[in-house]
C-alpha cells in the first residue's frame, strides 16, 4: 500500500461514504490486519460507529475478517483490501459497458449491485423493476420475469457471481447455502469466488408478477406502504445467496476491447472484427489469466466470422497473415494444421499497448525527442552517451540536456559495469536503460496521485462556493414546486431572477470546472486500468 | 564533496566519459525548486464525447446516490451545541431514510450492535445517575433488612430486579441521557412508586392507599 493509494483510497471512501467510514478505512489501510479493539483505540471514534463502519466495508468487500491467528479464543482480525476501494474510480465505466451490452435493464442491475455491495437475486429484481416502472409511460409496468432473464443472462456471461459464504463467520454449517462444500472454519486462506462449484448458478427464484408503480408521492402514501413493506416479507427461496459484480470478468471485456480498437487504428476495421471474432470464440475456453488464447484454426475462424463481413476466404488468410507479420504481435501462428492455427497473445498485446502509453507519456510531457531517446532506449536495451547521440540524431548538448532530464524524474536508468574490480570512475562503462515494468509501476503511482490530486481540487472548488451552490439548489427547489404547482410565467421569472447576471456566471464556470475535473478522473482511470493490468499480467506467474 | 586540486573543483571521476566538459556543468541550485514550476508542454485536451458525457453524467449521480443510502455514515454532532434552525429540518430528513441491517450470517458475530435499548425500555422504573449511588447503598441496606424480615417476597423480588437494573444502569450512563433530555419535568417531581415505597419501608402498609 503506497502512501498515493492509502491517500487516493481516503478521498474514495470520504466521497462516498462519509468521514467516519474513511477513518476507519485508512487506518486499517495504513495499519494492516488489526482486531476491533486496535482500531477503536487507535481511531479514537465510538465502538458503535466503528462497528457499523467495518459492516458498511464488509458489506462493499472492501473489507474481509478472518478468525484470530493466535489460536482458537483470540478476536477476529479485520484487513482492507486497497484495490477494491480503488474500483470505485471504475463504477460509470462498469454501468456503461453493461449498459452497452443488456441495455437499460442491465445497467440498472449492474448500478443496484455496485451500490449495495451485494444483494439477493429477488432483492434487486424488485428494486430494479420499481425503477424501471417509475420512468416509463403511465399504464404500463414492468414485469419481473423480464428483469429475471436478464440477470441470468448477466449470471451465465459471468459478469455476475454469488458471494462465497464466509468462512469465519461463526456459523458452522450453514446449510442455507449450499454451496459451501468446505466449511473450514479455521482455515487461513480467505476462499475465492470462483472455487466453490454452484458460483455461477442461478437459484431457483418464485418471483412472478408485476412490479407496482409507486404512486405520487404523499406522505400518507409513504408511510402505508412502508408499513405493509414490514408486515409482509416475502420469502422467494433464495435467502442467503448473495451476488457481487464480477469485477474481473469486466476487467477481461475492457482489455478485449482495447486490443480491437488498438487493431482498428493501426490496421483496418476488417481485420478488427476478425480479431473481435477471436476473442469471442475463446471467452469461455481462455481463463482470465491465459497468456494467450487457445488456437483457433482458419476454417473455424472463417465460419464464425458474422454475417455481414462477407469476405472470401483467400482475403481472411491474407489478413491473418497480415496480423502475424504486424511489429505489435497481436496474432500469432501457432500451427499449420486446419489451414492455420491462430492464437491471440493477450499479454504481449498488454506489454505492447503499456509500451505505446509510456512513450506517449514521455512525448506529451518533455516533447517528440525526448520520446525518440526514449523509444530508442527501449528497443535498444543499454547505450552509452555516445551512441545514444548518434543513433538519435540529436546533437551532442541537447541529447545531454534530454537524457538528464529523462534521468530526473527516473524514467532511464544508469547502469554501471566496471572494468577493473573497484569500480574507479575513469574505467568503468556507464551505460542508459530503460526498463519497463519499473517505469510502468512509476507511471501507475503517478497516476493515482493524479487523480487524487484531480479529487481534492474539485472537492475544494466545490467548498469555496458553497454558499453559491446551496442558494441555486433552494432556487431550483422553488421553481420546481412552483411549476407543479401551476404558477403564472411572471411568478417564475421572479423566482428567477434572485440569482443576479454574475452569480449565474460564477455557477456556470463552476460547474464547468467540475465537470472537467470530473471527466479528467475518468479518463486517468483508462490509463490505470491498463497499467494495472500490464502490471498485474507480468507478475502473475505463468502455468 | 570539496576536492584537494588547488582551489579548482575536481571530481572524483574521468569528466570525459560522461560527455561533459568542464564549462557545460548546470548551474548551482540557489533555493528549492518551485511548487508549481512552468511546464514547456501543455497537456492534450480531454476526449468530449458522447460516451464520456455519458459516463461524466454517471459518475455524478453515483456519487449523489452513494450519499444518501444509509452506508454513509455521518459522525453525530455533539450535542452540546445549539441547534440551527435549518440542521432541525435536515435531521428530520435524515430520520425519514431507510435503516440497514446486513445478513448477520455473513458477518462476525461481534459487530452486532447489543441489544442495550431493550434493557432500558424494561426499566420503566428507572432512576438518574445522580440518585443512583446514594440508592445503591440504600438498596443494598434494605434487601438486607427484608431478608430478615422476609416480608412481602413480591416486594424483595422487584427490589432485586431494581438492583440489577441499577447495576446495569451504572455501566450505560450514556444512553440515560437520551431519556433525561427527553422530559421537560425536574427529576425530583417524578413520583416513581418504587421510591416511596422502598425509602418508607416500614410504614408501608399504611402509605399504600395514596
Amino acid at each position: 500500500m503506497t502512501a498515493q493509494e492509502v491517500r487516493l483510497c481516503g478521498l474514495l471512501l470520504q466521497e462516498h461514504f462519509g468521514e467516519v467510514v474513511e477513518k476507519v478505512g485508512r487506518n486499517l489501510l495504513k495499519s494492516g490486519t488489526q482486531n476491533l479493539r486496535a482500531i477503536v483505540h487507535e481511531t479514537g471514534l465510538s465502538v458503535d460507529l466503528v462497528k457499523k463502519s467495518l459492516c458498511v466495508l464488509v458489506q462493499h468487500g472492501a473489507c474481509s475478517f478472518i478468525q484470530g491467528r493466535k489460536g482458537p479464543g483470540s478476536p477476529t482480525e479485520y484487513k482492507a483490501h486497497c484495490d477494491r476501494v480503488l474500483r470505485i474510480l471504475r463504477y460509470p465505466r462498469y454501468i456503461y459497458t453493461a449498459k452497452t451490452l443488456y441495455g437499460d435493464t442491465g445497467e440498472l442491475i449492474i448500478e443496484e449491485l455496485l451500490q449495495r455491495g451485494h444483494m439477493t437475486m429477488s432483492n434487486t429484481v424488485k428494486t430494479v423493476a420499481d425503477r424501471l416502472t417509475q420512468s416509463m409511460d403511465e399504464g404500463s409496468s414492468m414485469d419481473y420475469g423480464e428483469v429475471s432473464a436478464t440477470f441470468s443472462k448477466l449470471v451465465e456471461t459471468h459478469f455476475l457471481q454469488r458471494c462465497p459464504p464466509a468462512a469465519g463467520a461463526g456459523t458452522t454449517g450453514s446449510s442455507q447455502t449450499a454451496n459451501s462444500t468446505s466449511a473450514a472454519p479455521a482455515s487461513s486462506t480467505a476462499p475465492t469466488p470462483e472455487s466453490f462449484p454452484d458460483c455461477y448458478r442461478v437459484p431457483q427464484v418464485t418471483l412472478i408478477g408485476r412490479s407496482k408503480r409507486s404512486l405520487a408521492s404523499e406522505e400518507g402514501e409513504d408511510q402505508r406502504n412502508a408499513k405493509k413493506a414490514k408486515m409482509d416479507p416475502e420469502t422467494h427461496g433464495d435467502e442467503g445467496i448473495y451476488w457481487q459484480v464480477n469485477f474481473e470478468r469486466f476487467h477481461q471485456h475492457f482489455r478485449d476491447q482495447t486490443i480491437i480498437s488498438a487493431v482498428a487504428n493501426k490496421l483496418d476495421q476488417t481485420s478488427s472484427e476478425i480479431v473481435r471474432t477471436m476473442l469471442r470464440m475463446s471467452e469461455v475456453t481462455t481463463s482470465s489469466t491465459a497468456p494467450c488464447t487457445k488456437p483457433l484454426s482458419a476454417n473455424e475462424i472463417f465460419r464464425s466470422l458474422p454475417a455481414t463481413y462477407n469476405i472470401p476466404r483467400h482475403i481472411l488468410d491474407q489478413y491473418l497473415t497480415l496480423l502475424v507479420d504486424d511489429p505489435m504481435e497481436f496474432v500469432g501462428k501457432a500451427g499449420e494444421s486446419g489451414g492455420g492455427m491462430y492464437i491471440v497473445n493477450l499479454n504481449q498485446a498488454l506489454a505492447n499497448l503499456a509500451r505505446a502509453t509510456l512513450e506517449s507519456i514521455v512525448q506529451e510531457r518533455f516533447g517528440s525527442r525526448s520520446a525518440r531517446i526514449f523509444r530508442l532506449l527501449l528497443r535498444k536495451r543499454h547505450l552509452e552517451q555516445k551512441q545514444v547521440e548518434d543513433f538519435a540524431m540529436i546533437p551532442a548538448k541537447e541529447a545531454k540536456d534530454m537524457l538528464y532530464t529523462l534521468l530526473s524524474q527516473n524514467l532511464v536508468q544508469l547502469q554501471e559495469i566496471p572494468k577493473t574490480p573497484d569500480f574507479a570512475p575513469s574505467r568503468t562503462f556507464y551505460l542508459y536503460t530503460v526498463n519497463q515494468l519499473p517505469t510502468a509501476r512509476l507511471l501507475l503511482q503517478n497516476c493515482y496521485k493524479t487523480v487524487a490530486n484531480l479529487m481534492e481540487r474539485r472537492l475544494f472548488e466545490a467548498k469555496e462556493s458553497k454558499r453559491l451552490l446551496e442558494k441555486s439548489q433552494r432556487i431550483e427547489a422553488i421553481l420546481a414546486s412552483l411549476q407543479a404547482s401551476g404558477a403564472e410565467p411572471e411568478q417564475l421569472t421572479e423566482v428567477e431572477e434572485m440569482i443576479t447576471a454574475p452569480e449565474k456566471q460564477q455557477l456556470d464556470s463552476l460547474r464547468l470546472h467540475v465537470n472537467k475535473l470530473d471527466s479528467a478522473e475518468n479518463q486517468v482511470d483508462e490509463t490505470i486500468f491498463l497499467l494495472e493490468s500490464y502490471i498485474s499480467s507480468s507478475t502473475k506467474p505463468t502455468s | 564533496m570539496a576536492g584537494k586540486g588547488r582551489g579548482v573543483a575536481a571530481f572524483t571521476f574521468n569528466i570525459d566519459a560522461l560527455g561533459i566538459g568542464r564549462g557545460n556543468m548546470p548551474e548551482a541550485r540557489v533555493g528549492p525548486s518551485p511548487l508549481f514550476p512552468t511546464t514547456e508542454f501543455k497537456p492534450v485536451p480531454l476526449k468530449g464525447g458522447e460516451e464520456e458525457d455519458y459516463m461524466l453524467a454517471l459518475k455524478q449521480e453515483l456519487r449523489g446516490a452513494m450519499q444518501r443510502l444509509p452506508h454513509n455514515i455521518k459522525a453525530c454532532s455533539s450535542k452540546t451545541e445549539v441547534e440551527k434552525y435549518t440542521e432541525r429540518y435536515l435531521k428530520q430528513a435524515q430520520i425519514n431514510s431507510e435503516e440497514w441491517t446486513p445478513d448477520w450470517n455473513l458477518f462476525p458475530k461481534e459487530l452486532m450492535p447489543q441489544s442495550k435499548k431493550r434493557r432500558i425500555k424494561k426499566g420503566t422504573k428507572t432512576k438518574t445517575v445522580k440518585k443512583l449511588k446514594e440508592d445503591k447503598a440504600n438498596v443494598l441496606s434494605k434487601l438486607d433488612e427484608l431478608a430478615k424480615k422476609d416480608e412481602n417476597p413480591e416486594k424483595s423480588d422487584e427490589e432485586t430486579e431494581k438492583k440489577a437494573e441499577d447495576d446495569e444502569e451504572i455501566e450505560e450512563e450514556e444512553l440515560e441521557e437520551d431519556i433525561e433530555e427527553e422530559n421537560d419535568y425536574i427529576e425530583s417531581y417524578f413520583d416513581n412508586g418504587e421510591d416511596f415505597a422502598a425509602e418508607s419501608d416500614d410504614n408501608m402498609d399504611g402509605e399504600a392507599t395514596y
